[in-house]
């Protein structure tokens, strides 16, 4: 057997290694700007329905390493970016029966900074809480007379990509009142419900434990104001029903499914949960 | 060409002289290996970009060659000092003869 006579540990190295074992999950203290010229609320008080709950709202962003956030900073570094760049291409690409395009009606993408914030949002005429998703597919069945897309199919998450990117600057502000409410209600009731074998509710991680650890990771209030999100473990944007989907099956339950009603409620519920913080998709996290 | 294939790069758009800046580009690509069949036992053609040049001024200034076990969007990051006023051009050349070009200038601070 062999020994390990000339290995040595510097003094320096060591009290690094010592001061670094105990791990910190609790939020970092940071301002993001994106650009070097737009500014994103990343942290401030929580909307009013949530007194008793929490007082400080944070986005996903404060819970995440250096340089993940960094990545996020600048445009070019920021992966999700891309997909941004193939839907500004299909925004302006004239698609379906109607030979019409996004562009079409609504002009520049860049133009569309008040849409993302505001939902999910009650329409009218349909009678429904509609999430961005649904919108976009209402746009392309009657408007376009184009096929619809696959609820987190690649174009329909690139598309809510490059609308949260033009509404970047400004802060979600989704409506919990008037008819979205019973909705609002109905994701609140989802909300603290305990799912699955673990049993477990959205609020037992993101409410009552963020900033502590979840195995290696750090919990997060679990903000949705990021999404879609690209991840660098998948290297993909995600959408936020996606997410949610993740997280209930990581309950061992049976989750709902992208685009079900429930998720609409739930995503209502938890987009109101983050009224104040700003617009930050396509942001990233891992 | 192959789909979707789009470049992006990031230059200051002013230096001084004998400033060291840096310089980014990337272009999404799908980079297939030709290692890699589909579900039919079929090989995938190999489809990548298989150099990337920089020039300045009409003087190259990076050349490399690329083979196929590079990963999907090949990114280069590299830095340059500026002599003068100029033109940063970049050219990706894929394995199917296209080429793609993109454009940068740069001013003297």
């Amino acid at each position: 057997m062999r020994k390990l006579t000339g290995l040595k540990v510097p003094g320096a190295l060591l009290a690094t290694l010592l001061a670094t074992s105990a791990v910190m999950a609790d939020p970092v203290d940071d301002t993001l700007t994106i650009n070097g010229e737009t500014e994103i609320v990343v942290r401030t008080a929580a909307p009013e329905h949530l007194s008793g709950a929490m007082s400080e709202i944070m986005s996903g962003w404060l819970f995440r390493e250096d340089d993940t956030r960094i990545m996020q900073a600048d445009d070019f570094d920021n992966p999700g970016m891309i997909f941004v760049e193939l839907a500004e291409d299909s925004w302006n690409m004239a698609e379906g029966s109607n030979g019409k395009s996004c562009a079409d009606c609504h002009g520049a993408s860049a133009d569309m900074s008040e849409v993302r914030p505001t939902y999910p949002k009650w329409n009218e005429t349909a009678g429904e809480v509609r999430t961005l998703e649904m919108q976009i597919n209402d746009c392309r069945t009657n408007q376009m007379g184009a096929e619809e897309w696959k609820y987190t199919g690649n174009d329909m998450v690139n598309m809510t990509a490059l609308l949260a990117s033009v509404s970047r600057g400004n802060v979600v502000n989704v409506a919990i009142d008037g008819p979205a409410q019973s909705t609002w209600e109905q994701g609140k009731e989802i909300y603290y419900t305990r799912y699955g074998q673990l049993n477990l509710s959205c609020s037992n991680c993101h409410e009552d434990n963020y900033g502590n650890m979840i195995r290696a990771d750090h919990l997060s209030q679990g903000q949705i104001n990021g999404f879609p999100v690209y991840r660098l473990k998948n290297t993909k944007l995600n959408s936020a029903h996606d997410r949610f989907k993740g997280c209930i099956r990581d309950t061992r339950a049976e989750t709902f499914s992208p685009g079900s009603p429930e998720f609409v409620a739930l995503e209502l519920y938890v987009a109101s949960r983050g009224n104040g913080l700003g617009v930050e998709g396509p942001a990233i996290r891992n | 060409m192959a789909d979707d294939v789009k470049p992006r790069v990031k230059v200051p758009k002013s230096a001084a002289v004998g400033e060291k800046i840096v310089v980014k580009t990337l272009i999404s690509h799908k980079m297939e290996s030709g290692q890699r069949k589909d579900a039919d036992g079929n090989v995938i053609a190999r489809s990548i970009i298989n150099r990337f040049t920089c020039d300045f001024n009409g003087e190259n200034v990076v050349d490399v060659k690329m083979e196929a076990a590079i990963s999907t969007n090949p990114y280069f990051e590299f830095e340059a000092m500026v002599p003068e006023a100029g033109e940063f051009k970049f050219t990706w050349y894929d394995d199917d003869g296209s080429v793609y070009e993109d454009t940068k200038t740069i001013a003297i601070a």
